[in-house]
């Protein structure tokens, strides 16, 4: 008998009773014990259905709920063993909760599931000559500013730049554009690295005026 | 979730596991163990009670006396010894816990403590009536008095296990030493809790509180803040900052420095020893206190032998207190920022610590939340409160948790001295994180690790927690190789870190644990003789630990017979018994070797079990049987 890979039951032995489970599973139906993390993307592994446009609320809700049942505090009078497995859980969740939260991190995990890696690490060349004028422009602007006014006003626009940009990449994603939904993450990695300056730099003023 | 699901997960809800010999371990308190003070609380079934000393005081000072007759004191008695012997008394231990001799602060030149050269560099090391000790073996002293307090209180139930605060603030190399003393003092730690997180939960539970809140937590030594979500049982931490030296003790300070400099003026300079600087802060402090409640008085601080008054008034202190109290609500507002929050969503702050009595602290507190302050509980016991929760939490089961973050960022060094961090602080924990780094020369054959935590730029402005080396890089150009250096920080906020040559696929490894300063040599020295039973405690954790792993594996096979006890002949299945009732006899020995040995042969003996249920799993599932129970408690958060 031959099977699809996709109709194959996705079982495996569960490390304590030995019987099967399926892998996503969190705990064995029969004996109880919490299994490991597996391989799961980050809106699966909280329960989420995968879209950019993510309620904050939901994810606060499905993050704390998964958390109850995982966190190593709910296994500190058990085996050596379930407490690692529960780490690695809790850390799996932690993860997923960080990437989920942040709307570029979120839009990068997004597009990977979809076979595109944008690489936020790299600090590589800006290929895009308007990008990159744009921020060489913005970022003199926020090296000149030199009062805290200025600076307030920079980096208040700064911000606006990352949520608009984040509008569009919503925008991108529902009209299933992946081209540009890459284009404008990559955007918002540097419009984001912008207002970061903008936020540091007004935070280090206003302290030096007090 | 199913239902049936559920029910199984409930047979193993904490708390009702297989925790063997849970009476025989002993109670489970919880310890705020702090720079001035120390407070050993027990809850029962979620209600507290702090444990208290035969004359009902709960705040035992963190102070050691070490006598001539080599007895050592601690608390109140050893605080009156200041006065006789200042040389032979330690305080404000905590301030060194984990740091080397560059954190110690001087009083007109002079330290309140006796400092002995330790030629290895890392953690200080002071004389004390005679004595060589470190703050690991001070503080030990202070956790068997704390240990000794709650044994009294509980009538001589045995106190065995404990959730001991820190600062939320206390970095890698602090949270170490404290969870060593303990070990020192012969008590297991459940769980490191930050301090403000155990005041919200202490809070929180008792108010029913939901939102945001802020804790501010000024005491003698170390000052924090965080802000946190409080929500249906769960307390998240969104953001942690503070300052591990900063506290009343500054205050005494700038007072008794204020006191000298009127001194020096009306009757000039005279050398001061150690034991009349301590005598100068423990006047200072009375004088600080006193004027919470009163406007001006007058005190005597002795230099030299010769004998001076002096007097202060509130407006005076105020203004001398007005810059450390400045640099928390600077901090705050950091803090805030950092997290992205706006001030007004604060739905309350609540105040921990004693120098939060302090009404110029308090009036400034309120000015910068906008609101006035809740402290309508035991700002002095509120953390103990929190952290005896936890413990019955840990041990009995219960619904709240907490949610934890890194509190400071986590780094590497790279060329020229510059921090590439790892983990950003603020992080929830536990996290783990990997970076890959190069070799930048041709043939490096060696990759030194330094790790450090701070948010500073440079290495030599954050604390260096670790050095070490991976040898064996296979012979490469410059920028080939590809060397993984992961970092782990577990729920304790305890750091582990790995680094991994990834190239050649054949795995170069080493995992630290950073030190600070004391060896793992040392540690068992001190084990061995502080602790006579030391051994016999480290075997009988290893035997409870076979015992738990045991029953675990008990359990689930006799929940396997169960469902799928169907599967098995008559002879499979008196195999299996036996086997069952071997592990039993087994755990209610002594051997731990039989545990194990009992374990293994339950294992073959259920080997074939296991194929059969293996396959009955997947012949259910290829004929289109449901596969629910087998996602078991697959489902969504709530
Ligand atoms: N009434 C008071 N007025 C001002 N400061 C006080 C008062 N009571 C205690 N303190 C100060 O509080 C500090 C101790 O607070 P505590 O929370 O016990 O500290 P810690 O957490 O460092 O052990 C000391 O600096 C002490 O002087
Ligand atoms: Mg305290
Ligand atoms: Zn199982």
């Amino acid at each position: 008998m031959t099977m699809t890979a996709a109709a194959m039951p996705a079982l495996v032995p569960c490390w304590s009773c030995k019987g099967p489970v399926a892998t996503r599973a969190l705990f064995c139906s029969v004996c109880g014990a919490v299994q490991g993390p597996g391989a799961l993307d980050h809106f699966t592994r909280l329960g989420l259905r995968p879209t950019f446009d993510l309620d904050m609320d939901e994810l606060e809700r499905q993050y704390f709920g998964f958390q109850r049942r995982l966190h190593p505090d709910r296994f500190a009078s058990k085996s050596p063993r379930e407490r690692a497995l529960s780490q690695g859980q809790a850390t799996a969740l932690n993860e997923a909760y960080e990437t989920l939260k942040d709307p570029l991190k979120r839009a990068v995990a997004l597009l990977e599931m979809q076979g595109r890696k944008v690489d936020l690490t790299a600090c590589g060349t800006i290929n895009d000559k308007d990008l990159l004028m744009e921020q060489m422009e913005k970022r003199e602007a926020i090296a000149d500013a030199d009062s805290v006014e200025a600076i307030t006003r920079l980096s208040a626009a700064a911000d606006s730049d990352v949520l608009s940009c984040q509008c569009h990449i919503s925008a991108a994603f529902n009209g299933s554009d992946l081209e540009e939904a890459v284009h404008l993450t990559i955007r918002l990695k540097y419009l984001v690295k912008l207002a970061d300056e903008a936020r540091a730099k007004k935070v280090r003023m206003m302290r030096a005026v007090r | 979730m199913s239902d049936d699901g559920l029910v199984m997960l409930q047979l193993h809800e904490p708390g009702e596991t297989p925790a063997p010999h849970d009476s025989e371990r002993g109670a489970a308190v919880g310890i705020d163990l702090g720079t001035t003070n120390s407070v050993v609380a027990l809850s029962f079934e979620g209600s507290v009670e702090v444990l208290r000393s035969a004359d009902g005081r709960g705040l035992i000072p963190s102070v050691v006396h070490y006598r001539d007759d080599g007895g050592v004191e601690v608390g109140a008695k050893a605080r009156e010894a200041i006065l006789e012997t200042p040389d032979h008394v330690v305080s404000s231990i905590k301030r060194l816990m984990g740091r080397g001799i560059e954190d110690v602060k001087a009083l007109a030149g002079t330290l309140p403590y006796a400092v002995e050269p330790n030629p290895d560099g890392g953690m200080v090391r002071l004389r004390v009536a005679g004595r060589v000790l470190t703050p690991v073996e001070i503080s030990a002293d202070i956790l068997r008095a704390i240990k000794a307090r709650a044994e009294e209180a509980l009538l001589g139930k045995m106190v065995s296990r404990a959730v001991v605060t820190v600062p939320a603030y206390f970095d890698d190399a602090a949270r170490t030493a404290t969870k060593d003393a303990a070990r020192l003092a012969g008590l297991e730690v459940l769980r490191l809790v930050n301090e403000p997180t155990a005041a919200a939960l202490a809070y929180g539970l008792d108010n029913a509180v939901e939102g945001l809140y802020a804790v501010y937590d000024l005491g003698g030594g170390t000052f924090d803040i965080s802000v946190l979500k409080m929500e249906k049982g769960v307390f998240q931490v969104k953001a942690t900052g503070g300052d591990a030296v900063l506290g009343g003790d500054d205050i005494d300070h700038a007072i008794a420095e204020h006191f000298l400099a009127d001194r020096k003026a009306a009757v000039g300079e005279h050398p001061i020893s150690a034991g009349e600087v301590k005598q100068a802060l423990m006047t200072a402090r009375v004088a600080k206190e006193c004027l919470t409640g009163r406007t001006e008085g007058e005190w005597m601080i002795e230099v030299d032998g010769r004998p001076s008054r002096h007097s202060l008034t509130r407006e005076q202190l105020e203004f001398l207190a007005a810059p450390f109290v400045e640099r928390t609500i600077a901090i705050c507002r950091e803090v805030v920022e950092d997290a992205g929050i706006d001030v007004a969503d604060i739905r309350g702050v609540v105040l921990v610590g004693g120098s939060t009595r302090m009404p110029l602290v308090r009036a400034r507190v309120a000015d910068f939340f906008g609101r006035p302050p809740l402290a309508d509980i035991n700002p002095d016991e509120v953390v103990a409160v929190g952290a005896a929760l936890q413990a019955e939490a840990l041990t009995a089961g219960s619904d709240t948790l907490l949610l934890d973050v890194t509190p400071l960022s986590l780094g590497i060094e790279t060329m020229g001295g510059i921090v590439e961090k790892v983990i950003p602080r603020n992080t929830p924990i536990p996290v783990a994180m990997a970076q890959e780094f190069t070799t930048y020369q041709d043939g490096q054959s060696a990759m030194s690790i330094h790790v450090v935590q701070g948010e500073r730029e440079m290495v030599d402005q954050n604390r260096s927690l670790a050095r070490f080396v991976l040898r064996g890089i296979p012979p490469m150009t410059a920028g080939a190789a590809r060397i993984r250096v992961s970092f782990q920080v577990d729920a304790d906020g305890l750091l582990t870190v790995a680094a991994t040559e990834m190239t050649t696929g054949i795995e170069q490894q080493v995992a630290v644990k950073p030190s600070y300063g004391l060896n793992d040599d040392e540690m068992a020295d001190m084990l061995r003789d502080s602790l006579v039973h030391a051994r016999d405690d480290m075997q009988q954790r290893l035997l409870t630990e076979s015992v738990v792993e045991a029953r675990r594996s008990l359990l689930a096979v006799q929940s396997a017979l169960g469902v799928d006890g169907d599967l098995l002949s008559a002879d499979e299945r008196q195999a299996i018994d036996a086997a069952i009732e071997q592990v039993k006899a087994a755990c209610a020995g002594s051997d731990r070797d039989a545990v194990t040995a009992s374990v293994e042969s339950l294992e073959t003996a259920t080997k074939s079990f296991a194929e059969k249920r293996m396959d009955r799993g997947i012949r259910q599932a290829l004929a289109g049987m449901s596969v629910d129970r087998l996602d078991g408690a697959l489902g969504g958060g709530e």
